[in-house]
Parts: structure tokens; sequence; C-alpha cells
């Protein structure tokens, strides 16, 4: 695709010819030209970088060429951009044929379209006799084989509709086509004045644009499932003789002894078989504080392991890890989920058996007047053609297309097709607390040198702990100070030697000083303190000012910082609730009747997600709960989140102004039809102009604020 | 009307060669990445 320029032949030939697979980040707060242009030429200066491509649509990077995966998610961060890595294996087959099918069909059916309508308006304009015959029959050489070919997405849906016994929307719709076609190809051979050629086109044009962009609708849905997936690297480090080797999580059998790296998630449940470790069981528990584990105590897949790496021998693989049996659970619950009736599916329930009963009384009813075969069968099509649900079929698909690409481009990720209409009736909301609202934030005091700030940051950037990670926040424009035999002691802190003097970062009693929480102590000096509250997340006041719901907050966690956050808020809290209880807390509030929208990250909010009404969780979130949510935060700021629901609501409307609209149009012309003055002008006008309107009317889905 | 003859031929020929101009740019994935491609415009390429 790139043409030749004269540019190009300037550029340097790119030497050894790329082998690695590309690989590949989700961007998810890209949104401008310059972002692709930062991006592009940012990284390309990069060593060892082959070809780098941004897609705007996916927010997506591509990247060839021999360079570190965790290097250039440094570089994007250095650029100012959030980047994930995203699993490669997970990726495979992104092409969209079905998409691209449907796109050819509808092409061809303009195509058609457009010339049969060239035709049909010298008809209609008064060509007559030979002429009229002429054109009819070159729009017949041209709609037959277009309708044959273009339209089978709606006949095969039809035919196993009717091989089941029932009705769907397919069935009016293939009926309406197929009897335009034919009854026009008779009229055409017995020198009839009217024919429906460009009826039967047009229908099937506008319908391939509905089922079109439902198709983009649910791809989108399968293709975040399946990025999601992707933000999840499924590799672990199995220790072998000779070392260690990377293997698929799948892979692993009970007795494997794994090595888990510092920072990195327990891959498999397992007994810890050296050392002691450091364990983050916030996603298990909501618990913030980090708990201290010794050799012989039993892990759990998902811990995220905050000190040196260590081994650990597997107990519990696959499918009987204690992550897989709760995602297991949350399937179950998931189920009553899919059972959900959207909106489009009600209607189509109600409409399409109104629909042949109206062309059958046409049929019927002109038979009785006058008794012409021909006649009554045309206006029965008439009927058919104009009631057919062309804007029914364009109402909910255009206007969620248009929901669903607003939402992506603010940064979230809709993963179930009908969870814009469960979202649109919440009216409670349940949020988690750890993980979710807050995240650990450290403040560096005044009265710390510059020197003592680099050993902090030198120390810090040793450590894994999330108090460590918030410390390096604060020191962005420190040096490091240039430290030697740094060591991490689980449970403790960090230590290592500055030129001559010990020095030490961690829990206070540790570093011998009167406080209880972090401190840095250098030599024999007096440790200095170093508070750490949990902070909010960016956006979260603003976020629940502008939620006009009732907002409540469940957490795992303790007392103390429950507490402070319920102050800080101005929210209900409950503190110390297991999963059961927040399970119960939803189940209590469903008996009230309340429709409650529930947003959390953890594992002990997995069940929670998974039974509310709806559910949103953010993309730093454990795979489960990023399963079981209904909507997925891409970035790390939570302002948007009442823009989902304003979204989700406008959606709503948008939707039932769309109906009404196709219904607006279908009172005026059901009586013309059943009284016979349908000419093919006619219908084809309100066929078009209503959805056209509905199309439109969809757009206004940008405005939404 | 025997210039019909020569039109409606030439008005095929012409939308068929739109179509068949469509289904290559669907073929060679320039349908992929509709948002970029409406930004790349704007890119001042002239260093790279």
């Amino acid at each position: 695709m790139t043409a030749a320029c004269p540019a190009c032949a300037a550029m340097p030939p790119v030497e050894d010819v790329v082998s690695d697979p590309a690989l590949q980040f989700s961007l998810p707060t890209i949104h401008c030209a310059a972002c692709i242009g930062k991006i592009e030429r940012g990284l390309a200066r990069m060593p060892g970088i082959g070809h780098v491509r941004v897609n705007l649509s996916l927010k997506r990077l591509s990247v060839e060429g021999h360079v570190d995966a965790t290097r250039v998610q440094a570089a994007l961060t250095d650029l100012g951009f959030e980047a994930y890595p995203l699993d490669m294996a997970a990726l495979t087959n992104t092409r969209d044929d079905e998409g691209r099918k449907l796109l050819t069909r509808m092409a061809v059916a303009g195509f058609a379209m457009m010339n049969v309508m060239l035709l049909s308006v010298a008809v209609w304009s008064g060509a007559e006799d030979a002429t009229r015959d002429l054109f009819h029959l070159i729009s017949a050489l041209i709609t037959l084989p277009v309708v044959a070919y273009a339209g089978q997405p709606f006949y095969k849906n039809a035919w196993s509709a009717l091989q089941v016994g029932r009705l769907n929307m397919d069935v009016p719709i293939s009926l309406a086509i197929a009897l335009a076609a034919g009854m026009s190809l008779f009229e055409t051979l017995n020198s009839g004045e009217h024919a429906y050629f460009d009826a039967a086109v047009a229908l099937t044009f506008f319908l391939l644009i509905g089922r079109y962009m439902d198709h983009q609708t649910r791809s989108a849905a399968r293709s975040a499932a399946k990025e999601l997936t992707a933000l999840e690297v499924h590799t672990a480090e199995k220790v072998t003789d000779n070392g260690t080797e990377t293997t698929p999580v799948s892979s692993l059998a009970v007795g494997d002894r794994v090595l888990v790296p510092s920072g990195a998630r327990v891959p498999v449940d397992g007994t810890l078989t050296s050392g002691n470790g450091l364990m983050d069981r916030s996603f298990l528990t909501g618990e913030s504080a980090a708990v201290p584990v010794a050799a012989g105590d039993l892990l759990q897949a998902g811990e995220i392991n905050l000190a040196a790496p260590f081994t650990l021998e597997a107990t519990a693989v696959g499918e009987d890890t204690t992550l897989r049996r709760i995602a297991a659970l949350v399937e179950t619950a998931e189920n009553s989920r899919n059972s959900y009736t959207r909106m489009a599916d009600k209607a189509a329930q109600f409409y399409a058996p109104a629909v042949h009963l109206l062309a059958l009384f046409a049929f019927v009813m002109w038979m009785f007047i006058d008794g012409d075969l021909r006649h009554a069968i045309n206006v029965a099509i008439a009927v058919l053609i104009i009631t057919c649900p062309c804007a029914l079929g364009l109402a909910v698909p255009a206007v969620s297309t248009a929901a669903i690409s607003r939402l992506f481009s603010e940064g979230f990720l809709v993963k179930h097709a009908s969870a814009l209409e469960r979202l649109a009736e919440v009216t409670h909301v349940v949020l988690d607390k750890t993980g979710t609202l807050t995240r650990p934030a450290a403040m560096v005091p005044e009265a710390m040198t510059a020197g003592e700030r680099g050993v902090a940051k030198a120390l810090a950037q040793a450590s894994h702990h999330p108090l460590s990670r918030a410390l390096l926040e604060q020191l962005t424009d420190t040096t490091a100070a240039p430290l030697s035999d740094i060591r991490e002691v689980a449970g403790q802190g960090v230590e290592g030697m500055w030129g001559d003097t010990p020095v030490r970062l961690g829990r206070g009693h540790w570093l011998e000083a009167h406080f209880d929480g972090l401190g840095l102590r250098i030599g024999t000096d007096t440790a200095h303190q170093i508070e750490a509250p949990e902070t909010l997340r960016d956006g979260v006041t603003d976020a629940l000012a502008q939620i006009d719901l009732p907002c409540e907050v469940l957490t795992g966690d303790s007392e103390g910082p429950a507490q402070a956050l319920a102050k800080h808020l101005s929210l209900p809290v409950t503190a110390r609730a297991r999963p059961e209880d927040k399970l119960a807390r939803l189940d209590a509030l469903a008996a009230q009747g309340e429709r409650v929208l529930m947003i959390g990250d953890g594992l002990n909010d997995t069940a929670a997600l998974a039974s509310a009404h709806a559910s949103i969780a953010p993309a730093v979130a454990l795979e489960a709960s990023r399963n079981a949510a209904d909507v997925v935060i891409l970035k790390e700021d939570f302002a948007a989140l009442p823009l989902v629901l304003k979204v989700a609501r406008a959606t709503r409307d948008l939707s039932k102004q769309n109906f009404n609209i196709a219904t607006i149009y279908n009172l005026f012309s059901i009586p013309l039809a059943l009284a016979g003055f349908a000419t093919p002008l006619a219908a084809a006008l309100a066929m078009s102009i209503s959805s056209i309107t509905v199309l439109l009317n969809s757009q206004r889905m940008r405005r939404v604020k | 009307m025997n210039v019909l003859v020569i039109l409606i031929p030439v008005s095929l020929i012409l939308g068929g060669i739109g179509l068949v101009a469509f289904l290559w740019t669907v073929r060679s994935d320039q349908y992929d990445d509709a948002q970029g491609n409406a930004a790349r415009i704007l890119l001042d390429d002239d260093e790279r």
C-alpha cells in the first residue's frame, strides 16, 4: 500500500530485515494526529526499532524490530502516554472476515441501487412502452443476481428461524426482497407498468447498512474481550535442571517448580519453597497492607510478589486454581445476564408477526374488492416493502455503534452487547475501595535533603512494593544515588550501602525509629518518616460529584482506612466486607428493587461484578474481574465515569426516538399502501427517507457530554 | 433514443469501475484505521 514516493528513496534502507514478531501495545490515551506523530517519531529514534505504526481507531501500537517490550513501554511512558503490552498469542486472527464480507455485499447492493434508480427515474418521469420495458429488463438483469448475492445474510437467518418454527425480523425481509424481485420480473415479462426492482435493491442496501453496524457493535465487543485477554501475558518461568524456561501457564503441571519474579503475579496455586516473601493480596481480599509469608505457606494464583524472586511448587493448576473456580462461579452468574432481552429483539417479537398479518390482510382485502390476483399481490408486496423494518433494523444498531465508539474514544471498552441498555437502567452505585477508588501514595517530607532523596529513590527502585512505586512517582526529578549491595528484606524494607554508610528504607521498627509506617534511615542519623496516605485515583471526586445516583462503598479493608475514605467522600462505607458480604449487600439492594451498578477490581469483587445489574472494572483489575465486568476503563483517570451513564441513557433515549420515527413513517405510509396508492416511487421514498432520518438522528450521540 | 445504446453501457461500466475500486480498497486493509487515516493527513512528515 505504501506508494513509491520521492522521499522514500532518500530513506536509509532498513538493514537486516526484522524477523521478530511485532510487539503490540494498548494506548488508551491517544486521540489525535499529534499523538500519532509524537509516538511514531519518538520511537523511531530508539536503536533497534524497525517499523512503528499507530492505529488510532483501535488505540493500538505495533512495533517491529529487535527491541525489548519493557524498553518500548518505558519510552512511551516518557513520551507521556499510558501503554500496556498486549500478548501476541491472544491477539491472533484480528482480521474481521465477516465484516469484510458484509461490507462487500453492501458495496455491491449500493452499486446496483444507484444504477437501478437511474433507470427507474426515467420510468417514473414518463418512459413508455418499449423503452420502459427495456429499462425494466436491464433493471432485472442487475437486480436479480445482486439480491441473490447481497441478501444472503437475511435468507440464511430467516431459513434457520423457519426451520425451528419461529419468526424473526429476517423472515419478512427475505419475503419482501424475494417477492418484490419475483413479482417485478413477472410484470416486466408481461410489459407491466410498475416494477419494484429499485425497492428490492434499496431494501437490501439499507438493511445491510444496519446489519454491518450491528456486526461492528458485536465485533467491537468481541475484540474488546480479546484485547483484555491480551493485556495479561500468559507465561510462567518454570524451573528446570538447567535454569529456567518460559512456558505457557496452561502447560504447567502439579509438582512443577515455578520461579515468580518480583512484581509478578503468582500463576498457579502452590506452596512457597524458598525463603520468605511479601505478598499483595488486595486483589483477593481488598486488604491494602502487604502480607508477609514464610516457606511452606500456601499461595493462591493472582497474588503479586512484592519482594525478592522466590520459587513455589504448584499444588493446583489450570481449572483447579482458586482463581479459576471463582471465574467459573462468575460464568454461572453471567448466564442469567445473557438471557436479558435487548430492546431490538423485543420490538422484533412484536413486529414480525404484525408485518405478515398486515400484508396478508391487504391481499385478502383486495381479492374481495376487485378479485384481481395480480393487483392484490402487488398491494401486498407494497405493504411488505413499506412496513418492512428498514428503519427498525437500523434504529438500535446505528445508535449503539455510535455510543460504543464514543465511549471507546474516551477510554472505555464496552464488552457486552446489552451492557448499554442495562447501564441506562441503573439506580444505585456500589464501589470497591482498594485499587478502584484509591491507590497508595507517599509524601516526601520537606526536611529531606537532595542527597537523602537520591538514596530513597535508589532504594525504592529496587522494590516492587506499591509504596516504593508511589514514592518513585514523587521523586521523578531526583537522580538516584549510586548504591551498592542493595537487598530486599521481606516484610521489612530495602537496604544497601551508600559509599560506606548503610542505608535503609522500610518499616519504622526495622529502622529502630519511634514510628510504625514507612521511613528512611541513613547511617546512624534519625530516621525520616515518609507519610503514606492512600490517595484517591485521579478524577474520582469529580466523577462521584457528577453521578446523580446514590453511591456507597463496600471494602474488604479494615475500619481505619475505610472511615478515612468515608469522611473524605462523605459516602456510606462498609468495612471488612468479605466477598460473600458484598454479594449479600447487592442481593439485598436487588430485593429492594434497585438496579445496581458495581464498580470494582479485585477478585473479592468478582462475584459482585457478575451478579450486579451492570458492572465496570479498571483495566488494571485481575483478569477474572475484567471478564465479569460489562465495561472496562482503560485509562488511569476516573473523571469520565459519569459519561458512561450519560451515554448509556442517551443510547436508550435515541433508540426509542428512532423507533418512534420509524413508527410515524409507517402510520402515514401503511394506509397509502393498503389503499393501493403506493407506487414504486412512493415506496422507495418512504423507505429511504425513514432510514436516513434514523441514521442522522443516531449521530446526535456525538454531542452527548 | 439511439443514444441510450451508448449511455446505458457507459453508466454501467462507470459504476462497475467504482465498485471494483471499492472492493480493492476493502481487500487492501484501507478501512482498518479510519480515524488514524483522517488524522495522519495533518502530520508533517518532512522530518522522517
